[in-house]
């Protein structure tokens, strides 16, 4: 707090700096990125409501992953709101999610069973919903954690590369040890990690995180070295700003994009792998619901229930390609070609290659 | 630096030399990761023992021992050439894995064929219809690929499909009796060595539901990428200039644009090994595909420490290489690269 305060004042005129140079430069401005300003918000929301507009299918993913969200908030916090507000909890699930009943048991979808029921009777609907909020939850904080530590090593990697200093000895480690993780396929990793810490949701965990940060220390240190040498930067250190203040304040916000974007596509990839994890039977307890623990539990089901293993298939199914949808579109604001033309509205040049994200009217030649 | 075979061969020396220390990474991180939480792996290699089993088993292979011991050990024993042997069946590990390797590559191979044949010409037609219904199609039919959870396609595939259409979804090479004699451990090459039709289309019948699965679930990356190349290439001028001289839409597309367009795939397909390798481990379980990476698959299960850190070894000397392999083929494809 007290860096940021003390740095607010430089910040004012090496940015008029930034400015004033961008203006006399005669080349148009593709290299020289000024630093965000205020209304960067605003712009990028309206940036990322164009790119939605023009690909339905953006949008699509976006509706996913807000439906998404917002069923495992109420099927997460209700028994918990409602133990503070009522005294009892109650719970989101239509049907309690380790009741069984035979009268119901082997049903078929109906509008009584959604997901119809397992052999002893206990709806599988109910627990597809019970095992929202701990997929969501686990793959929001392994690829955010991942996110973190990843793309902070990989900032320092891409900064501090000069030969000869601390900081290029601390680089060249840094890149060889994420090398080493990067030969590895990652999921034989986690799983001999996750075989090793015994069964249990916090071993699964630890193995998505021991392989999970690698590649964002590759993708930060790339779009560090990319942005680096950028007039602003060297602008900056000449109005004698220290490192971290330009790491903090020039160079984090412009490499921001590209992580929070593969981010988004990682989440379902997240989701998918610890799945995968619980699904050999090495991730969470017995009888936790969770959508591969549940695939496996009822894998010998799928010639008589296939019901039993097509609901939380279809879970997973659908919450990931919610994420890729939105990942896969996000990724093309990436293309300043693309963003370009998106920005300056729906007339289109015919014959350029918007790339993806062109508007889905009028583009044919 | 240059573009002639010394400069080739320095530039893969080169990187090969640079295997050493990730080789080196990848036995230590596995060994102290597989070892960390098990102080008594014994119990699990011989359940129910009796005490004195229990305790021959730990003088055996030395697990009363400090791990940085074990550690040195196994290292000890690593560098005469010998891998170790499988605590469960007290079988060396090395020839296991060297058995079930080419049926991973056959897998692998077959795969990556289906990815160029059918994921190429996807990304080709996306390109060309860019923002409208096929695109769209075809971008929900690659991440859908990505989305599905492995174990759950390939269990779908075996318990679903291959019934219906008749095709075989448990064994890697023969359900015919007697089998073909196997020389190289590649199904099919070992059925087409064997001179007997029926033995070929059996081999490539067991073979296609497995590498069905694997295509489908890493085919966005060559789709992917095959679309984004194609969309820097077709607003340029030669591409105008085909058009113009009147060539069909399909020599236009498929000779003059893709053509130009499939550096950058073909590159992106070498760096797609990890996930192909990572893949098979769940899909060879599922179909019974006797390859390396079931055998990973029951050596992590099985607590088989030595047969995971080999199997690790393989997988990362694999996916080096195939980068390695793609780097090359960048070379070769684009005349401006130097080895470096």
């Amino acid at each position: 707090m007290d860096s940021r305060r003390s740095t607010r004042g430089d910040d004012l005129p090496l940015e008029r700096f930034v400015r004033s140079e961008k203006g006399s430069d005669p080349e148009p401005p593709l290299l020289t990125t000024p630093p965000r300003r205020r209304g960067a918000v605003a712009e990028t929301v309206r940036t990322v409501w164009l790119v939605m507009r023009a690909n339905p299918l953006t949008l699509l993913g976006f509706l996913v992953v807000v439906v998404m969200v917002v069923t495992a908030l109420v099927v997460g916090l209700t028994p918990i709101l409602t133990h503070l507000l009522l005294g009892h909890s109650l719970s989101a699930t239509p049907y309690p999610v380790n009741s069984f009943s035979t009268s119901d048991a082997s049903q078929g979808p109906s509008p009584r069973h959604w997901m119809g029921t397992d052999s002893i009777g206990t709806d599988i609907f109910s627990q597809v919903l019970a095992a929202l909020p701990l997929d969501l939850v686990i793959a929001f904080s392994v690829a955010g954690i991942a996110l973190v530590a990843g793309g902070t090593l990989g900032i320092i990697a891409g900064y501090f590369d000069t030969p000869g200093t601390l900081g290029g000895a601390g680089a060249t480690i840094i890149l060889r040890v994420t090398d080493v993780f990067l030969a590895f396929p990652s999921l034989v990793l986690a799983l001999a990690v996750a075989a090793s810490l015994g069964r249990g949701t916090e071993a699964a965990v630890i193995a998505l995180l021991v392989t999970w940060w690698p590649y964002y220390v590759r993708l930060a240190r790339g779009e560090v070295l990319a942005v680096r040498h950028l007039p602003y930067i060297t602008a900056a250190r000449a109005a004698g700003v220290t490192d971290g203040t330009i790491l903090g304040r020039h160079v984090l916000r412009n490499i921001l994009e590209p992580l929070v974007v593969y981010y988004t596509l990682d989440v379902g990839t997240v989701l998918v792998t610890f799945s995968t994890i619980s699904y050999v039977g090495i991730g969470v307890p017995f009888g936790v619901p969770e959508w591969g623990n549940m695939i496996e539990q009822y894998a010998g089901y799928l010639a008589t229930l296939p019901w039993t293993v097509v609901g939380p298939g279809l879970a997973v199914f659908v919450t990931v390609l919610g994420f890729s949808l939105l990942g896969d579109g996000l990724r093309d604001i990436l293309d300043p070609r693309s963003r370009r033309i998106l920005s300056q509205g729906p007339a289109v040049d015919s014959t350029s290659a918007a790339p993806i994200a062109a508007p889905a009217a009028g583009e044919k030649a | 630096m240059g573009r002639n075979l010394t400069d080739l061969g320095l530039f893969v020396g080169k990187r090969l030399l640079q295997l050493i220390p990730v080789l080196i990474g990848a036995i230590t991180i596995t060994f102290v990761l597989t070892h960390l939480n098990i102080s008594d792996p014994c119990s699990y290699w011989v359940p129910k023992a009796k005490r004195a089993q229990l305790d021959a088993c730990i003088s055996t292979f030395g697990t009363n021992q400090p791990l940085t011991t074990q550690f040195l050990h196994y290292l000890q024993t690593l560098a005469t050439g010998n891998w170790g042997i499988d605590p469960l069946d007290h079988q060396p590990v090395w020839p296991q894995i060297m058995l079930a390797l080419p049926q991973t590559l056959e897998l692998v191979f077959a795969a990556l064929f289906l990815m160029i044949v059918i994921g190429i010409p996807l990304g080709v037609i996306a390109a060309n219809s860019n923002g409208r219904l096929a695109d769209h199609l075809v971008r929900v039919f690659y991440l859908s690929g990505w989305a599905a959870p492995t174990y759950l396609f390939a269990l779908l595939l075996a318990v679903v499909v291959a019934p219906a259409v008749g095709l075989p979804y448990s064994g890697a090479f023969t359900t015919l009796n007697p089998p073909f004699p196997q020389y190289t451990h590649v199904s099919v090459l070992d059925a087409a060595l064997s001179g007997s039709p029926a033995y070929l289309w059996d081999a490539f019948a067991h073979l296609i539901l497995p590498a069905v699965s694997l295509a489908f679930i890493n085919m966005g990356i060559a789709t992917r990428m095959t679309r984004a190349s194609m969309l820097e290439v077709l607003p340029l001028d030669f591409v105008k200039t085909a058009r113009m001289k009147g060539l069909s839409e399909f020599w236009v597309l498929y000779k003059h644009a893709l053509r130009n367009s499939l550096i950058t795939t073909v590159t992106v397909l070498g760096v797609t090994a990890g996930g192909l390798l990572s893949s098979t481990v769940v899909i060879e379980e599922v179909f019974n595909w006797p390859g390396i990476g079931r055998y990973s698959y029951q050596a992590i299960t099985g607590y088989n420490f030595p047969g995971t850190i080999a199997v690790v070894v393989v997988f990362a000397v694999g996916v080096v290489v195939a980068n390695l392999v793609a780097d090359i083929l960048y070379g070769v494809l684009d005349p401006r690269v130097e080895w470096r």
